[in-house]
């Protein structure tokens, strides 16, 4: 069983898929940019191993600066730097960057539209043992509600690498949300990543109805694609939409799939908040308006585990997605 | 730097009294703003504009300028006025303070106006940001000196002492902070709502060198930054005593003034003791 999308990796369905962290993603592509261009410089609040900073650190030392525990300075001494003609990242822990610098972010970075980019790592359930004061399940709202802000989130680990270098190229502020778990791979090598342009990850056989859109990001959509290999056994129709980039929203593929399936189940390991289904159901409810589901983190905090039992527990599996599907697909007009 | 004469010093004590007089007009045409701390650091603001830095008014993006932070966002119209009476923009566009139709912000913002370097008003990141310019002028070796003004008030948040421990750590000597104490807040006098002293023992204890002044003498002021331009391996802040409203006799330290502009009135009667100040600095 191969996901059907060519650009798909090929191991994605099989029994022991491909595993690897969006960290590890992050530190490949920012070494690759140290090397290509000498404005990256990186900044660590006290978390360079494990934000995979310390491989940048080694290789550039004079580009990598120590911020220690200090966010809120972390993010405004960025701003300094991009100011002055570099391409600053700076690289914590979701829950406190965007988390507690969120003001320093919004005054200092987006109102000034600066080229920093801000690697949120750990986020959504992946930081599972640590609990819920260290799982980020805000910070896709929080991000996109801000001007010039753009938002990626990568489905795996070499997506997150291909993100982040491809963030370097974008002039202006870009969220590059991160996690900590190794997850299956779903893109492979190839797989092109253009911010902005949404990708098919998944379509059914040719000879069964596409009725259900699925809408996702992050390495959650790993769940999207089992529920929609059950469901093709039970000849319903998945398509599944990668939405690496939450802002700017494609806003013309969603539609153009809205209508060839006339409904929409999102899922994210963030609260379901104004963040992939808030985008998608702000842009619907306006331009196409569709029965439309939510699988997210319902209005609550997460708990220490481990994340695999996290995502079962918070309803984020690939069951809950089917059970979605179902419910979506009896609340359709057509 | 060029040589500071009498005739220079008194000229720029005349220029302060000018961004005075503008700072009181700006604020009763729009109706709202800081007038205290603006007062306070005119004679800062004329010392630095018309004597001390190495900047092009007509080149504004000019790469080997000084650079200006203003942390304080608030007294902006002391900065408006310094651009302006420096040519960075007409005068005229002063009266268009804080109105719809105008570049001049309430609280700077970036880019909007020819000479502004960096977005501020919510307090306490201004440092941070003037540590990064720093550091990347380091990186690629440009001699650049970096002036960040501050206020005392703001010394109350966490991302202000942040930024004075990571300046200590990498000895960012190109850098020079200009704190205005002048003692109050928005709430009442600083030491009751957050004590504050001792601020240069403070400093001191995060690798700083701290000269204390009399912020409104500008020999004091110019002799200062060039004291902290012969200080290596440490960052130097320059605590500026000043006063409140200085220059209006019923503002002066009167923390009720921090953020409240004249009325009509008022600002009739402080313009009159400004241009009186003025016109016997002339004859002097
Ligand atoms: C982070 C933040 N919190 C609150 C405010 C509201 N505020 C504006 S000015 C000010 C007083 C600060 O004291 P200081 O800067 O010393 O004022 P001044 O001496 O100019 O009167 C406050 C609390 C702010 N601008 N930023
Ligand atoms: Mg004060």
């Amino acid at each position: 069983m191969t996901a059907r999308k060519t650009e798909s990796d090929k191991n994605t369905f099989s029994d022991k898929p491909k595993l690897a962290a969006l960290r590890d993603g992050f530190s490949e592509g920012i070494l690759k940019l140290g090397e290509e261009n000498k404005n990256v410089v990186l900044l660590c609040a006290d978390v360079a191993e494990s934000t995979r900073s310390h491989f940048f650190k080694e290789k550039f030392p004079e580009r990598f600066f120590e911020m220690g525990v200090a966010e809120q300075n972390m993010a405004a001494v960025a701003a300094g730097f991009a100011l002055a003609g570099k391409i600053p990242f700076i690289s914590s822990y979701a829950v406190f960057s965007p988390g507690r610098n969120f003001e320093q972010i919004r005054t200092t970075i987006c109102y000034s539209n600066l080229n920093v980019k801000i690697a949120g790592h750990h986020s959504g359930l992946s930081a599972g043992p640590d609990g819920a004061t260290h799982q980020a399940l805000e910070d896709i709202t929080m991000m996109r509600a801000l001007p010039e802000m753009k938002v990626f989130v990568p489905c795996d680990a070499l997506e997150a690498k291909k993100a982040v270098i491809a963030s370097a190229k974008i002039h202006g502020p870009v969220y590059i949300r991160l996690a900590r778990e190794r997850t299956p791979l779903i893109t492979s090598a190839k797989t092109p990543f253009i911010p902005g342009r949404a990708d098919i990850i998944f379509e059914p056989k040719e000879k069964i109805k596409p009725q259900v859109l699925i809408i996702g990001a992050g390495p959650v959509l790993y769940e999207a694609l089992l529920a929609a290999a059950v469901l093709e056994k039970e000849k319903i129709g998945a398509i599944i939409l990668n939405l690496h980039t939450i802002k700017p929203l494609d806003e013309n593929k969603i539609i153009e799939l809205a209508k060839k399936t006339g409904c929409v189940v999102s899922i994210e390991e963030h609260q379901i908040f104004g963040g992939v289904g808030g985008a998608v159901s702000e842009l619907l409810s306006k331009k196409y308006p569709i029965p439309m589901e939510f699988v997210g983190v319902k209005d609550s905090f997460g708990k220490s585990g481990l994340y695999s039992d996290l995502i079962k527990k918070y309803n984020l599996d690939s069951a809950s997605i089917i059970e979605s599907v179902m419910k979506v697909i009896k609340r359709k007009k057509f | 730097m060029p040589e500071l004469t009498d005739k220079k010093v008194k000229n720029l004590e005349l220029l302060a009294n000018t961004i005075r007089q503008d700072i009181i007009e700006m604020l009763v045409l729009a109706g709202s703003g800081h007038v205290a701390g603006s007062l306070g650091m005119a004679d800062v603001f004329s010392a630095l504009y018309f004597h001390i830095l190495n900047h092009n008014p007509k080149k504004p993006n000019w790469s080997s300028r000084d650079r200006v932070i203003l942390s304080n966002g608030h007294i902006c119209p002391v900065l408006y006025a310094s651009l302006a009476r420096a040519g960075y923009f007409p005068l005229e566009e002063l009266k268009k303070l804080r109105s719809t139709h105008s570049r001049l912000e309430g609280h700077p913002h970036f880019s909007s106006l020819p000479g502004i370097e960096n977005t501020s008003g919510p307090l306490g990141s201004g440092l941070s940001q003037a540590i990064g310019i720093t550091l990347a002028f380091r990186l690629d070796n440009l001699k650049n000196r970096i002036f960040c003004l501050m206020s005392d008030g703001e010394h109350d948040t966490g991302n202000t002492w942040e930024a004075i421990m990571s300046a200590g750590k990498y000895r960012l000597n190109n850098l020079t902070a200009i704190i205005d104490r002048n003692n109050i807040q928005i709430d009442g006098f600083t030491e009751d709502v957050m004590p504050l002293e001792s601020l240069r023992a403070k400093y001191e204890s995060f690798n700083w060198h701290i000269l204390e002044i009399d912020g409104h003498n500008i020999e004091a002021i110019i002799d200062a930054v060039n004291e902290a331009k012969a200080i290596y391996e440490k960052p130097t802040a320059i605590i500026a005593h000043t006063i409140p409203g200085r220059g209006v006799g019923f503002m002066e330290h009167d923390f009720s003034w921090h953020g409240k502009p004249p009325t009509e009135r008022e600002a009739r009667a402080a313009l009159l003791e400004l241009r009186t100040l003025s016109g016997r600095l002339k004859e002097e």
